[in-house]
């Protein structure tokens, strides 16, 4: 047998240098994206933390800075949210159960859902020119709360009715099969069974979608939240602002001292997406076991 | 015969997991080896330990010594990378990269700086005639590999293992995914092989192993129990286990 | 279901409640199929407002000159209506996102699929999902107060509102998007085509670069299509720190105005409805959603055109 060489050759030298130079450059590129973000937070921390305060949450926009807060915008985007849940809820799970447990393979039902996947790419912007045409002008409902939850409803829909459908397809057919046994309807396999079990995932796909929504400024802007608000919405046909676009308003002005309010205002804007994504994970965590 | 594989006291751990217990083995030159034994028992095992395959499972620790060639293939100095050009492997399932034909042989080759593309002609050719497809794929160089049947896509696995001039051929089950005829076709192209190549075969079905190989080893719960010739071995075991296995009264 | 006729014999209440479950079974699929049927209402909704208005539009400025025009101006007399700037400037902005994205978060797939500690993935992949959840207009002040200040030490003529900053963070925005479809892509590879090369001797960048993602490059490059699709249609980055200059360049340093950041500033002023200026809103919308609709089509249709039979 000829002797073997299981060693250093000039070959191997070569392309194990290679790997490891290519490891290093891997390596750099995927810290860039931490370094941002760790960039991004203090940054943040930097200018907005000193300026945290609960006047914050008790006073009205102002053009004075020191006395600015951002009470109407935080009741708005609660406002929203609270108005939001329900109705892209009832809409969007709706639709997903449509469309896995009752339409079938039909053709127009394949349209249907290549609509939606369409629809989830739509530039958000894009949603603020139709909430600003049919809600705001075409049914009159003006630069409204109403325009407001309407517009957003449609344009986090997508995002729920997909994430929706994923849950209800990862319940196992056994327990719809169970359930039929037993001589229940469609529906009373559907609400008894089906969507117990989905429920979990159904939760977590509705609550990310919310955390999207309530960070959205640009439809918002189209469909006229921008004006100074100094005053809670007590109606549904009341103007209002929400945190992103006080925040905005505030970016854009040349006073550094607004930009430092910005700052404490995406703090708090943060806070909020982040419980919200904290809560989505512990009820994924929580019922994981279950389904 | 000149042990070109010598294994002594090999233990091997999946985290707590005791999968090799304390196996020492000489694997013959130019022979055909198969492994047998039932599920579990660390056959394929310490087959991926021979091309340090086991490498890429987090959690494998090794204690004991693994020579090929007289080379410890678990020290330092020795690149996994020219450890495997030299210790070729063919795998359950065949598993052809999602190119031609052509390039799934050139690959090894080219990997380990062959460029030149009348040597890699010549390889690709060599290569598949030793494997015996060259003619039925000859005008279909440049083909996807995914267009061969079953069988055909492991010999191809087969020739491109051999591409890179391996001097053992380590086979995983590798019939154990087709149809009769191929497996057929398989074994007697190891049998052509093994006048060239140390071929170290797993397997589950112990005719073949009685039909092809010159040497069995039986493996049982991470031990190896019995290392013979093939011949001595199903006919003669020496250990009671041996012989309840090859006799089928388990496994 | 039985006629009533079987159920003769049997008490009041059965045949009522049998009654009643078959009105919820007609009555809530129409529903359900209500809420499905809403989000074709939506697009017919998108398409027929941006073309109505945009009709309209079209009527007072004809569209050729509107899509090749090279003077934007829709204030100013004489009014200019070409789109090239406000797309010129948009596609400037998408350069250099994707320019800076699409190497990146390619390594960082290959990295996370191929190289790294499972404990370092528990990590990367935890931190770039938050990355992609941060809203807009975060990154808008962080191009603003964090990555222009630092670009001026590197280029000190440059101004405060340029779209190289803006750029880069749309960048920054889109990189987790290209990083996990892409990573998802190359975890659908077979273990056994790996298995395959380093069984011939191949190292971790040859598995990488020559099996794994020629294998996974259909879900790549539909990834890509994504997020330059993600990044055209970005809103508030721009409208933050790339100026609202319309002005046809190549120059990053420069202050540009994008599709969608000129839509958000003539909507920022009250536009009376009929007039040009309002008009313009929906010509330009109508732009930017026919760009982004035929990108999603072709990021759709690459991934299922290229994908590979394992």
């Amino acid at each position: 047998m000829e002797s073997m060489n299981l060693g250093e050759t000039k070959e191997i030298t070569r392309r194990r240098r290679g790997d490891s130079t290519l490891h290093m450059i891997f390596l750099v590129c995927t810290s860039i994206g931490i370094v941002a973000l760790m960039a991004l937070i203090v940054t943040i921390l930097m200018d907005g933390l000193h300026r945290l305060s609960p006047e914050l949450f008790t006073n009205y926009p102002s053009r004075i800075a020191s006395r600015a807060g951002m009470k109407s915008p935080i009741v708005g985007t609660v406002y929203l949210l609270l108005l939001m849940a329900p109705l892209s809820f009832i809409l969007g799970v709706g639709a997903a159960i449509f469309l896995e447990e009752y339409a079938g393979k039909k053709r127009w039902v394949r349209l249907i859902q290549l609509n939606i996947s369409t629809l989830a790419g739509v530039p958000s912007i894009i949603y603020g020119i139709l909430g600003l045409a049919i809600f705001v002008r075409g049914f009159g409902l003006g630069r409204s709360l109403l325009s407001g939850v309407l517009t957003m409803t449609l344009l986090v829909l997508p995002i729920i009715i997909v994430s929706a459908q994923e849950a209800l397809r990862a319940v196992p057919k056994n327990r719809r099969d169970a359930s039929y046994a037993l001589g229940a309807t469609k529906w009373q396999t559907v609400s008894g069974s089906v969507l117990p079990s989905a429920m979990p995932g159904i939760m977590t796909g509705v609550i990310l979608a919310l955390s999207r929504a309530i960070g959205e400024t640009a439809p918002l802007i189209m469909i006229g939240a921008l004006t100074y608000v100094a005053f809670l919405p007590e109606n549904l046909l009341d103007s209002f602002s929400v945190m992103p676009i006080q925040i905005y308003n505030w970016i854009s002005r040349p006073n550094e001292e607004f930009h430092d309010l910005a700052a404490s205002g995406i703090i708090l804007l943060l806070i909020m997406l982040f419980t919200m994504n904290l809560l989505a994970i512990w009820i994924r965590k929580k019922y994981q076991k279950n389904t | 015969m000149k042990a070109i594989i010598q294994i002594e006291k090999l233990n091997l751990f999946y985290d707590s997991y005791h999968a090799l217990k304390n196996v020492d083995l000489d694997i013959p030159e130019k022979t055909v080896t198969a492994f047998i034994g039932p599920s579990g028992c660390g056959k394929s095992t310490l087959l991926r330990t021979l091309n340090r395959m086991n490498d890429m499972i987090s959690g494998t620790r090794i204690e004991g010594s693994v020579k090929i060639g007289g080379t410890e293939i678990y020290s330092d100095e020795v690149h996994v990378e020219a450890l495997r050009k030299q210790v070729g492997m063919v795998f359950q399932q065949p598993n052809p990269f999602p190119k031609s034909i052509y390039d799934n042989i050139a690959y090894g080759p080219r990997l380990h700086g062959i460029r030149n593309k009348s040597e890699l002609d010549g390889i690709v050719e060599q290569s598949l005639k030793q494997a015996a497809l060259w003619e039925e794929v000859k005008d279909y160089l440049k083909r996807s590999a995914f267009s061969l049947s079953g069988g055909q896509q492991q010999r191809l696995c087969i020739a491109r293992a051999l591409a890179v001039q391996p001097d053992i051929l380590l086979m995983d089950e590798a019939t154990s995914a087709l149809d009769p005829i191929s497996t057929l076709k398989i074994e007697e192209l190891v049998q052509e092989l093994k006048s060239k190549y140390t071929i170290v075969m797993v397997t589950h079905n112990m005719h073949q192993a009685a039909r092809i190989s010159g040497r069995t080893v039986f493996f049982l719960n991470g031990e190896v129990i019995e290392s013979e010739d093939t011949e001595v071995l199903f006919s003669t075991p020496s250990d009671p286990r041996t012989e309840d296995y090859i006799s089928g009264r388990f496994g | 279901m039985n006629k009533t006729t079987s159920m003769a014999g049997s008490s009041g209440n059965m045949t009522f409640r049998r009654s009643k479950t078959r009105i919820s079974d007609k009555i809530i699929p129409f529903f359900l199929g209500i809420c499905a049927v809403l989000t074709v209402f939506t697009t017919i909704g998108i398409v027929y407002t941006l073309l109505q208005e945009s009709i309209l539009f079209f009527k007072e400025v004809p569209i050729w000159d509107f899509l090749t025009g090279t003077v934007w101006s829709p204030i100013l007399s004489p009014q200019q209506f070409g789109v090239l700037p406000l797309l010129g400037g948009t596609l400037l902005i998408t350069g250099i996102a994707i320019i800076f994205a699409v190497p990146i978060g390619l390594a960082s797939a290959i990295y996370l699929n191929e190289y790294a500690p499972a404990r370092v993935r528990g990590i990367v992949k935890p931190v770039l999902e938050i990355l992609a959840g941060v809203p807009t207009i975060v990154y808008g002040y962080f191009a603003l107060e964090t990555i222009t200040p630092m670009l001026q030490k590197i280029f000190p003529d440059m101004g405060l509102f340029n779209a190289l900053s803006a750029g880069i963070v749309v960048g920054i925005m889109v990189l987790p998007m290209i990083s996990s479809l892409s990573e998802d892509a190359m975890r659908a590879v077979p273990k056994s085509l790996r298995h395959g090369a380093y069984a011939l001797g191949a190292t971790r960048f040859e598995v990488a670069l020559k099996i794994v993602l020629p294998a996974a490059i259909s879900g790549v490059v539909s990834s890509f299509v994504l997020a330059f699709s993600r990044a055209i249609g970005e809103t508030m980055i721009v409208t933050v720190a790339a100026g609202a200059t319309p002005r046809l360049t190549l120059n990053p340093l420069e202050s540009i105005q994008t599709m969608t950041s000129y839509i958000v500033q003539v909507t920022s002023g009250d536009v009376p409805r009929g007039t040009l200026e309002y008009g313009t809103i929906f010509a330009v919308g109508l732009t930017l959603f026919v760009i982004t609709f035929f990108l999603n089509i072709l990021a759709q249709w690459v991934a299922r055109r290229f994908r590979e039979e394992y």
